[in-house]
């Protein structure tokens, strides 16, 4: 494969160098009693090495199997694409100002239909002429923060859009939006939500379960919510705007602390666990569901704490799990999180290795794997044994949060003690108190 | 109408025929391929909106309904449809059984299929497709179809998925039910080298025996759909979208011929008048003044509901909105389409059919003066809210301009009458783009060679053979081909011991002359259509009868056939009923059958038949009147 051929190789691409002809360009091949015409497109990397793709007339894209007696002509040169963006809407001075940071996931784009081709679009022109509305909304002030998929982030990524966002709120924006792949997106909500304190407008992460590229996308319904959101909306939190329901017509925040990505595909894919979310916009207006929430305040100033340790680990308890907690402490791990059964437990096969690690100063927490409810360590045997090996109840805290947590707990101290107080500390209302019934 | 010279008006037509396939399920996901008629299970809310080409340009119909804020509510059920029909879940592989009759079809018409197949997102706005695209991909090109005078090229065979069914639209929302979407269509298009209405009709027949003779396509109305291309010489390329019965093919081309020629009749009318673009105008005059006493009804009530009477001048258009273009479709009809689409008025009225609906001459004179209107034009008005009645009649005026220069280039949508009406402005170039969540499919040169080897018989063969083995004639065996049961009539052959030649003109006349008294005969499914044909073959139910029964399964759903002939009464009678009826008939006619001997078969004959028609053969019920009538003599 090479980068003026991208996807092809072997046979294809022999061929294809052989005739002179390059991606883009106006090719004709003829095979047994067939002549196809059109233009040479890019191959998925996935695809073998003995096809050419052509974009006929017609739109169609077409594979052709090359032989001994393919001929390959080029009988004309690739157009380049021309890019114009339509006239754009006026900025309006008056408007409240909202940062959009992209991370890498495709919030709006753009489809060249010449080459099939899907773009971007990624500065505050692009947005505003891919999602006009925006422009009655807020002044927008776009940048690319960085550009990775969401599965590739790390906490370093983290760090710099904590200290990026907490920039643009002491330079006074009315909020910020983060675009960001839906993936990881509850775990860089939660890492937000602890590094961004004391926030005087809300940060509002915004993702999209279908392709910007296509009419039905609900990357365009999110963003419009979410900037509306960090334009006008009275809370001061770190929170994720998507699709309440599989209806376009409605977009619920969520608390970044508390919010799960439950469905694989689903435009409502996120959840609130154990809470109920924290405002909707439906026809227009947002409107608060709960009344425990931090206030928009503008006299606020925000505290940045962006540190975070990756020596911390998650692990979902399963029958006939293996020595993974000891492999854990040998390589010097200095968290762990457990995810349990049930109100909390892990089988008492595994007592040993967890007082191992404790007394080594391992931190170690637990959570449910039953994703909803709060652990109760009192009820069972096991859970008051567990209890007092040292293992710390994590109440209805989510195992991802609580993970998220731990990096960044053992990111602003190396003491023990002190790091197991502010693990049960309630920092960004990662506890709830009660569980109110919901369906 | 006076047929046309088809030769020299340059007609040139080009079809492309939409056909339903019976696989077990869709073409992206395992839901069965059915409709359902009961209430749905699951309705949600979307708006499409136009994605921006690198170009940056957006289409702009797709624009106008997006800005108008059309919402679309999609209605479904959990039998027929997944996350995948509700654009909720990635479509899955591409449907091996559909891609291999696609390809079965492309042999038989003599096509060579695609080395590797890729699925494309064809941007489709209007919201019959919940992703906002069709999905759709080329599978042969360069067939044939030969129907005896020529052999037209066949451009292109394609498998796609059907769309969303559109059940209706109120207001700002369209409703759409999500059952039809996904299941598989083969498209075949020809070249536009079709030059008579009667060649139209033909080539589809052709293409629609082919398409039965795989025994893997769909039966009943919207099953198959064609699609034209027409133009004449001097006219313009107009498609015709949503044909759906083969018959009316060519009476549609017959029609747009006709509706180009009236439009350049009209064009060359204008010009002699002075019809400038420049005078039509977008200056729209309120006139809810002038109705305020109205008595037609229409205008009176959106009047009392606080809605503007707009108007707007056509110069020198007086009198061409009544002119006729083809059979119930007049300019103004066209400008009400437009009117209707653009604005959503319910219509239009205009001053070359008033005084009407209620409007006096006293209104029109004080409207004709209140516009400025002279002899020879004509004012066209409409009733609503403002916005709509603005964006109506800048429809009209829109249409208006075209009629200046001929014929507009547009997409319009077939009548079950052969008429067609307007439905959008033709789609620039295709907007096409890789659909990368199906990856592509290789079509390996050994399984082509297979299919080759073993595709189903011919249209022509499986003719000689139904004249051959089954005894039918030519006209019959060609009528079976022509209709959609051809697969059911083998069948039924199979499974039965009845006689081909009933079963033929069973679904072939016997089903067209119920149509015609209006019997819906779509309702009586094959498997009750197998079971009649079965009780007839075992002389359960005579042959008389069948009329009867298909219109009373055709009223009755869900029901098996023996029930309709329970319900009619239409059981055959046994011998001893038989002889039973006679006797006692023979008994109360003693005294005239003695009196006249000679007559006596006749009057029992005749009396007999009377009572048991449709439950006994005539021949059975002669033999034993015969009987029955010699032992009487003999006693007496």
């Amino acid at each position: 494969m090479t980068e003026k051929f991208p996807g092809y190789k072997g046979e294809a691409l022999r061929a294809l160098k052989e005739a002179g002809a390059g991606i883009g360009d106006k090719i004709r091949v003829m095979k047994d009693e067939e002549i196809y015409q059109g233009v040479l497109i890019p191959r998925s990397e996935f695809g073998d090495d003995r096809h050419l793709v052509l974009k006929l007339n017609t739109g169609y894209n077409v594979g052709i199997l090359v032989t001994k007696d393919t001929k390959i002509e080029r009988i004309g040169v690739g157009a380049k694409p021309a890019f114009s963006t339509p006239p754009l809407p006026k900025q309006k001075e008056n408007l409240p100002r909202v940062a959009i940071l992209s991370t890498g996931g495709t919030i709006a784009s753009r489809v060249d239909y010449r080459t099939g081709g899907v773009r971007p679009a990624l500065t505050a022109n692009d947005l505003y002429s891919v999602v006009p509305e925006l422009s009655e909304i807020a002044f927008l002030d776009a940048r690319i923060l960085f550009s990775v998929f969401s599965e590739n982030i790390t906490v370093e990524h983290w760090s710099e859009a904590a200290k990026s966002i907490a920039k643009f709120v002491k330079n006074g924006v009315a909020g910020v939006v983060v675009a960001h792949g839906t993936d990881t997106m509850g775990y860089t909500a939660a890492a937000l939500s602890f590094a961004l304190q004391n926030l005087p407008v809300p940060v509002i992460l915004v993702g999209s379960q279908r392709s910007a590229d296509r009419p039905s996308s609900d990357a365009a319904t999110n963003l419009i919510g979410a900037v509306k959101a960090a334009a006008s909306a009275p809370f001061a939190e770190v929170a994720i705007a998507m699709h309440e329901t599989v209806s376009d017509d409605s977009i619920i925040f969520h608390r970044g602390v508390k919010a799960r990505k439950c469905h694989t595909s689903r435009r409502d894919a996120f959840k609130s666990i154990n809470v109920p979310p924290l405002a909707r916009l439906k026809d227009g207006k947002i409107r608060m569901l709960t009344r425990d929430y931090q206030k928009r305040d503008s006299e606020k100033e925000v505290i940045v704490e962006p540190r975070f340790n990756e020596e911390v680990t998650l692990i979902k308890f399963h029958p006939g799990m293996g020595p993974v907690i000891d492999w854990h402490v040998e390589n010097g791990y200095k968290g762990i999180i457990l995810e349990g059964t049930g109100l909390g437990h892990v089988s008492n096969r595994y007592f040993s290795a967890i007082r191992k690690a404790i007394t080594k100063k391992i931190i170690v927490g637990i959570t449910s794997q039953c994703i909803w409810g709060r652990v109760n360590m009192n009820v069972y045997d096991t859970g008051r044994d567990l209890l007092e090996i040292g293992v710390i109840p994590l109440k209805d805290m989510l195992p991802e949060t609580a993970l998220v947590k731990m990096m960044w707990v053992l990111g602003q101290t190396k003491d023990f003690t002190e790091a197991r107080k502010l693990l049960s500390k309630n920092i960004a209302n990662e506890f709830s108190e009660r569980t109110v019934f919901g369906d | 109408m006076v047929a046309a010279d088809y030769e020299k008006l340059g007609l040139k037509v080009g079809l492309e025929v939409h056909q339903q396939l019976n696989t077990k399920t869709k073409l992206f996901c395992d839901c069965r391929t059915e409709l359902f008629k009961e209430r749905p299970e699951i309705t949600f809310l979307r708006r499409l909106r136009p994605t921006q080409s690198e170009l940056g340009q957006i289409d702009p119909v797709a624009l106008f309904e997006f800005q108008k804020g059309v919402k679309i509510l999609y209605d479904g059920n959990k039998e027929t449809s997944c996350l995948v029909e509700m654009d909720e879940e990635p479509p899955h592989d591409l449907n091996r059984e559909a891609l291999e009759t696609a390809l079965i079809i492309s042999l038989m018409l003599g096509a060579n299929p695609l080395d590797e197949i890729h699925v494309m997102r064809k941007t489709v706005i209007d919201g019959s497709n919940t992703t906002g695209f069709q999905r759709t991909c080329c599978v042969a090109f360069n067939g044939g179809i030969d129907i005896k005078e020529k052999v037209v090229p066949i451009q292109h065979i394609g498998l796609e998925e059907d769309a969303a069914r559109k059940m209706g639209a109120e207001g700002d929302t369209l409703r759409y039910r999500i059952d039809r979407l996904c299941i598989p269509l083969v498209e075949v298009a020809t070249s536009p080298v079709i030059y008579t209405p009667k060649e139209a009709e033909e080539v589809a027949l052709a293409i629609g025996r082919i398409l039965r003779a795989t025994g893997r396509v769909k039966r009943g109305l919207g099953t198959i759909r064609q699609d034209l291309n027409i133009s004449i010489t001097d006219g313009a390329l107009v498609e015709i979208k949503g044909v759906q019965e083969l018959e009316l093919v060519s009476l549609v081309v017959e029609n747009e011929v006709q509706r180009q020629l009236n439009l350049l009749k009209i064009k060359e009318e204008l010009a002699k008048r002075g019809a400038k673009k420049d005078e039509i105008k977008d200056e729209f005059v309120d006139v809810t003044s002038v109705f305020r006493k109205t008595k037609c009804k229409i205008i009176h009530s959106a009047v009392e509901e606080g809605k503007h009477v707009l108007a707007v001048r056509l110069p020198r258009f007086g009198g061409l909105l009544k002119k006729e273009l083809m059979p119930n479709v007049r300019l103004g009809t066209e400008m009400a389409d437009r009117a209707g689409h653009w604005g959503r008025v319910g219509g239009i009225f205009h001053t070359d059919e008033l005084p009407a609906y209620g409007i006096t001459v006293e209104e029109i004179k004080t409207l004709m003066q209140t516009m400025n209107a002279k002899q020879d034009d004509t004012v066209v008005l409409a009733a609503d809210i403002f916005e709509n009645v603005v964006d109506a009649l800048k429809a009209v005026n829109g249409r208006a301009m075209e009629a200046l220069k001929g014929i507009p280039n547009e997409t319009r949508a077939a009548k079950p009458d052969g008429s067609t009406r307007y439905s959008r402005p033709r789609p620039g170039a295709t907007r096409m783009y890789p659909e990368t969540d199906v990856p592509p499919t290789e079509i390996p040169r050994p399984y082509v060679e297979r299919l080759n080897k073993y595709l189903p018989e011919l249209p022509e063969q499986k003719m000689q053979r139904f004249i051959r083995d089954y005894g039918l004639n030519e006209k019959l065996s060609k009528q079976v081909l022509n209709s959609e049961f051809t697969q059911l009539f083998e069948e039924t052959i199979e499974r039965s011991n009845i006689s081909p030649t009933i079963v033929a003109v069973t679904l072939t006349e016997t089903l067209k002359a119920l149509n015609r008294e209006s019997v819906e005969v779509k309702n009586v499914s094959d498997k009750q259509f197998l079971e009649l044909f079965h009780l007839v073959g075992l002389g359960h139910v005579v042959k008389e009868a069948i009329p009867d029964i298909i219109a009373w399964l055709s009223r009755h759903k869900n029901v098996k056939t023996i029930e309709a002939i329970e319900a009619l009464s239409l059981s055959m009678l046994s011998q001893k009923e038989l002889e039973n009826i006679v006797d006692s008939l023979i008994e109360e006619n003693r005294k005239l059958l003695l009196e006249n001997e000679k007559r006596a078969f006749g009057v029992i004959m005749g009396l007999t038949m009377k009572k048991v028609r449709g439950k006994a053969e005539a021949g059975v019920v002669s033999e034993i009147v015969n009987r029955r009538l010699t032992l009487f003599k003999k006693k007496s």
